[in-house]
């Protein structure tokens, strides 16, 4: 059969979607080439972004012009970026099976639609507001009360001591992307218990379980694979989300986290708080350096996605904006 | 027997109760856990938002960091509109083509990618637009390079809706057509697209939402400006409401937060509205196909 120039169009179409993958990669590896090869390995094990002398003139380093005293390495934004997301999915995942339990067993049927819409309005608020929030209320709230508690009781383990002066750190750009996962994992996992079958939690009733029972021991564990699809999706999230993490994160630079409340940041707050200071940079290695740090998470990103949707594939159309 | 005295005849049981409360109880306090910041999230925005609001936000525009918010509102919208009308296209086909061809591995690529490019960073795209369009082709901040980021970063979602739309309609609408001789382009507009539009509707909003919402690709693409736009899609930058929200509660100046909490509220009642106004209309297009 003839395709028909319809077909052919729509072909197109689809065509962009695998296109933008492509273009992305293509373009942030082309033009971070440079950096690439001046950083090597020291991009990712350096502890130090140093945008070196700018106003001093270049020199020449390994072939490659660039600023007197540049360096850049982004360890501490790795580490930032694993922290704050492994804290977030500590907190977010049994939440999230708290919630879906609930929402899926038991709440009275009348009450579900309002009680989900709830979650789902989490997924719905812009990230720049859970900055917003996060500052006005949250860095407060850590500040003079979350940090003195844990500084009083906890305070003989190293990484609970010292307290907080101003609230922005580790725990408080955790706390944030908590809340923003827990829609993302709980709508996984809440459409996979909705679809485990009657006859699953009537043997379990059979056998003379409890609903509780019957929730945690027949129908968590038929939906295993969508747990864990689930949380993969909400680690791809967390290791991406960007302004709100920029807001409360504090914004180091070239220090590792020592507690809790220390300063932190993450590659993707990182990217967008050195807009003004690379621009500056003659030689442009700057600009390059911080492509690698995109084509970095974009890869570990594009990893993550795919690791979850494999996982979860069939069960749960990605509808959650992600703002 | 009832319960009670069941309980008291089998400790193993009252046991077993017990743990059974205690985890409903936890299950409770979880959906608490995640409803009370929600709450307060958006009683904050309600209340500080709705104070700072006045008719001076809609008719000035920002002047440092007092003035109103006229340059942002208008950047808001032409970003988001320009976003929708270079992406709608794109993704709607795509998600045609998934929907009525889309059964071979090309299909099952394009959705997959779709779906994984959900889960990109929007900022990588922000600094991908900033690298090739911004810099590459010298357009620096401007609403195109804006609106095209915005776009490019709705497309895989459009295109994922737009193919639950169609696929939730039967296969008996399309057999039935192609049986009296349509030709595919007829079958797909003609027939199938009008019972779906609403479907492509809400995936339409539900993009537009996601575009006013959003932040981190704009700073390396769109840039600021305190000006009212002028029309010109390259080399001016252009304002938008976000950005009023990041970068002026950072300021030490009441006048500034006044505008982060004005900026604030309209972009959430935006987005609330969005995506209340997208779930009725689904609602009621789910409540006409198996209806009729």
């Amino acid at each position: 059969m003839r395709t028909s120039p319809f077909r052919v169009g729509l072909i197109g179409l689809s065509g962009a979607v695998p296109g933008i993958l492509v273009a992305v990669v293509l373009f942030l590896a082309i033009y971070s080439w440079p950096a690439i090869r001046f950083n090597g390995l020291s991009f990712l094990v350096g502890k130090t972004w140093n945008l070196g002398n700018l106003y001093a003139s270049p020199v020449t380093v390994g072939g490659f012009q660039v600023p007197h005293g540049a360096e850049y390495g982004i360890l501490v934004f790795i580490v930032g970026t694993l922290a704050t997301s492994a804290i977030a999915l500590m907190i977010a995942v049994p939440v999230s099976l708290g919630v879906a339990i609930f929402l899926a067993e038991g709440v009275p049927e009348r009450f579900r639609p309002g009680l989900s819409l709830i979650v789902e309005l989490l997924a719905v608020v812009p990230s720049v507001v859970y900055g917003l929030w996060g500052v006005t209320v949250l860095a407060p709230l850590i500040a003079h009360v979350v940090a003195p508690a844990f500084n009083d009781v906890l305070g003989f383990i190293p990484f609970f001591a010292g307290g907080s002066a101003t609230g922005f750190g580790l725990l408080t750009a955790s706390l944030v992307l908590t809340l923003m996962v827990v829609p993302i994992i709980t709508a996984t996992i809440y459409s996979a218990l909705r679809q485990v079958a009657d006859s699953d939690k009537e043997a379990a009733y059979a056998l003379g379980a409890l609903k509780f029972e019957m929730a945690t021991r027949a129908m968590l564990p038929a939906v295993r694979g969508s747990i864990v699809g689930a949380v993969i999706l909400g680690l791809g999230r967390a290791l991406g989300e960007t302004m709100a993490v920029l807001m409360v994160s504090g914004g180091a630079i070239n220090y590792l986290p020592t507690t809790l409340m220390s300063p932190i940041s993450t590659m993707a707050a990182f990217i967008v708080s050195q807009l003004d200071s690379a621009e500056q940079d003659p030689t442009g290695m700057a600009v390059r350096s911080l492509a690698e740090i995109a084509l970095v998470l974009f890869v570990i990103t594009v990893i993550v996605n795919a690791a979850a949707r494999l996982i979860t594939r069939g069960l749960h159309v990605g509808l959650a904006s992600r703002g | 027997m009832s319960g009670l005295q069941a309980a008291a005849e089998f400790p193993r049981l009252r046991y077993r109760r017990a743990r059974g409360r205690v985890g409903w109880v936890l299950t409770v306090v979880a959906f608490l856990l995640v409803a009370a910041p929600l709450l307060d999230i958006l009683g904050l925005v309600a209340t500080r938002g709705a104070s700072a609001v006045s008719p001076a936000i809609f008719t000035s525009v920002t002047n440092g960091i007092s003035g109103g918010l006229l340059n942002a509102i208008v950047g808001t919208f032409v970003l988001s509109g320009g976003a929708l009308i270079l992406g709608v296209p794109v993704g709607v086909g795509a998600g045609i083509y998934l929907s009525e061809f889309g059964g071979g591995p090309f299909g099952a690529l394009v959705r997959f990618v779709a779906d994984v490019l959900t889960g990109i960073p929007s900022i990588v795209l922000g600094y991908f637009s900033y690298i090739t369009m911004v810099i590459g082709l010298g357009w620096q901040f401007s609403a195109l390079a804006g609106a095209i980021t915005l776009a490019l970063m709705i497309i895989p979602y459009i295109a994922r809706l737009t193919e639950l739309a169609f696929s939730q309609l039967p296969l008996s609408l399309r057999e039935s057509a192609y049986a009296l001789g349509a030709p595919a382009h007829k079958v797909v507009f003609r027939i199938v697209f009008p019972p779906a539009a609403p479907g492509v509707l809400t995936a339409a909003l539900l993009a537009l939402a996601i575009s006013v919402g959003e932040t981190a690709p704009l700073i390396y693409t769109a840039g600021w400006s305190n000006y009212v736009w002028s029309g010109r899609l390259t080399h001016e930058p252009i304002g938008y409401l976000t950005y009023v929200i990041w970068s002026f509660i950072n300021q030490p100046f009441a006048s500034a937060h006044a505008l982060a909490f004005a900026a604030a509220f309209l972009v959430v009642l935006v987005v609330l509205a969005i995506n209340i106004a997208a779930r009725l209309l689904l609602l009621g297009s789910r409540a006409t196909v198996t209806g009729g």
